[in-house]
């Protein structure tokens, strides 16, 4: 163990944390609009709107992040002269505009999914009193579909979240200098992987874990009547254990 | 774009995308059964009653799951040779340079991190398991492994197909991330091809279809072996 390595590259590896961050946070919440979007375009009764939506989904869920990210940034060269005639080369020609992108379209198509399950659990009986008691379309989908939707559909976003702060380390793949792109700049030029992974995983880790906290607080926050009785960690851990014993009792 | 890049022969690339996708599919089976066998042994820790395999268990998952794929495969690459060297050198006594070849430490990688999720699809489906039927076997005088192999196994292995889907699946992507340490499967062939060509797009885009194509494909299969094993069982 290099503690002096250690010491020394601590520094620049938490100066890359805001990179991380934004990344991620500018894709997650214009990849959140993007889902509101085609949520509602998969949800819609015309088949070719629905069905477009389920292609750009079904594109983005079944391919790998990689390419998505290099087809957008190294594809996009071969393509210089039409993007210059149309004046969007400024952009394409940017790392950080390209992985914003890429990681947007990709939450965008999962965040979708989970927000189309969301809105498909709202109890049907809850639309009807709203459209009884004359709610318009908006005002419906604003004040009944979308908070309770939101609701049930938290636990797996903020499981796509978290996805997302990891999936920002493929960003480092096209010269952007995150967490992950400055750990591998350190570990090939010292040649000691364990000391910077240590460091750069325990950003990773601390990050998520306080998203994690942030989630659990806004669904209680959300739904407070389903937490009365909420035990702590170590709680539920013997009870684990006591429950484990008890289902080995059973299989002895 | 030019198509005629991507014939096969000679002339083109299509046979070494072929390739690439064959290397691509190896990778991914190898490293999602040892994910398997990896999240099995971590799915009876996590059931266990001894609070540190569980405590274990669950460090194992939690690490996994909040640390980018992209860390673990520098950490193995850079470091598993490094290992590898110490352990031929203190029990072999073998002092010349060797290095763990790429295709292990991609195994390894992305095994680690598809045994995470496999834990977790497994543990729930032997909770999902009604005592009742444990119950039932003990009572007609089975024996302890005959109630693993005949009651336990069959249905877990049921209940646990739809989620071990979704692991593979997760799982065939992630092989694209082990192409930065050089192991030439699709989106290495891509790279290499895209770098010599200065087509980028076209190359990029064969690898998105071929990564599409696996993943359609081994989705039907999995759809096909859920209602093949779940023959015989009421639907609701």
């Amino acid at each position: 163990m290099d503690f002096e390595l250690m010491i020394e590259s601590w520094p620049k590896l938490f100066a890359a944390i805001p990179v991380t961050l934004s990344l991620a946070a500018s894709s997650i919440s214009i990849g959140f609009i993007v889902a509101i979007g085609v949520s509602l375009l998969r949800l819609s009764k015309n088949r070719l709107l629905s069905n477009v939506a389920y292609f750009f989904v079904y594109l983005f869920r079944s391919t790998p992040l990689l390419v998505q990210i290099f087809l957008i940034y190294y594809g996009s060269g071969q393509f210089k002269d039409f993007f210059e005639s149309i004046g969007l080369w400024v952009f394409f020609r940017e790392a950080w505009f390209c992985a914003i992108l890429s990681l947007t379209l990709n939450t965008g198509a999962y965040t979708s999914e989970i927000i189309r399950g969301g809105i498909q659990s709202v109890p049907f009986g809850q639309i009807e009193a709203a459209k009884a008691v004359g709610m318009s379309k908006g005002l419906l989908f604003r004040r009944i579909t979308f908070p309770i939707a939101i609701r049930q559909a938290l636990p797996a976003y903020g499981n796509e979240i978290i996805l997302m702060v990891k999936s920002t380390s493929l960003a480092s793949t096209i010269t952007i200098l995150d967490i992950t792109g400055i750990a591998q700049k350190i570990i090939s030029a010292t040649w000691s992987p364990v000391e910077i992974f240590i460091i750069a995983g325990a950003i990773y880790l601390t990050i998520n874990f306080l998203i994690t906290r942030i989630v659990q607080w806004l669904e209680i926050w959300l739904s407070p009547q389903l937490f009365r009785d909420r035990k702590s960690w170590w709680k539920s851990l013997r009870e684990n254990g006591q429950q484990a014993a008890e289902v080995q009792q059973e299989f002895r | 774009m030019d198509l005629s890049l991507l014939v096969w022969g000679d002339a083109g690339w299509g046979d070494e995308l072929f390739f690439g996708a064959l290397m691509t599919l190896a990778v991914a089976s190898a490293s999602y059964l040892f994910g398997i066998v990896f999240g099995t042994g971590f799915a009876a820790m996590k059931l266990s009653k001894i609070t540190v395999l569980h405590l274990i268990a669950d460090m194992y998952t939690t690490i996994i799951r909040g640390i980018p794929e992209l860390l673990v495969i520098y950490l193995v690459f850079f470091g598993g040779g490094a290992v590898l060297r110490a352990v031929a050198k203190g029990v072999f006594g073998y002092g010349e340079f060797i290095d763990l070849p790429i295709f292990i430490t991609g195994m390894l990688c992305i095994g680690f991190s598809s045994g995470a999720y496999s834990t977790e699809v497994i543990r729930g489906a032997v909770l999902a398991v009604p005592i009742g039927q444990i119950e039932a076997a003990r009572a007609i005088g089975m024996s302890k492994s005959k109630r693993f192999f005949r009651i336990l196994v069959p249905q877990v292995s049921r209940y646990a197909l739809p989620g071990l889907g979704n692991v593979w699946q997760l799982t065939l992507k992630e092989t694209s991330l082990i192409s930065v340490i050089g192991l030439v499967e699709i989106m290495r062939q891509a790279d290499i091809g895209a770098g010599s060509t200065k087509e980028p797009f076209t190359f990029y885009f064969a690898a998105l279809l071929l990564y599409l194509g696996l993943t359609s494909i081994s989705n039907r299969g999995f759809l096909r072996a859920e209602s093949w094993a779940n023959r015989g069982v009421r639907e609701i």
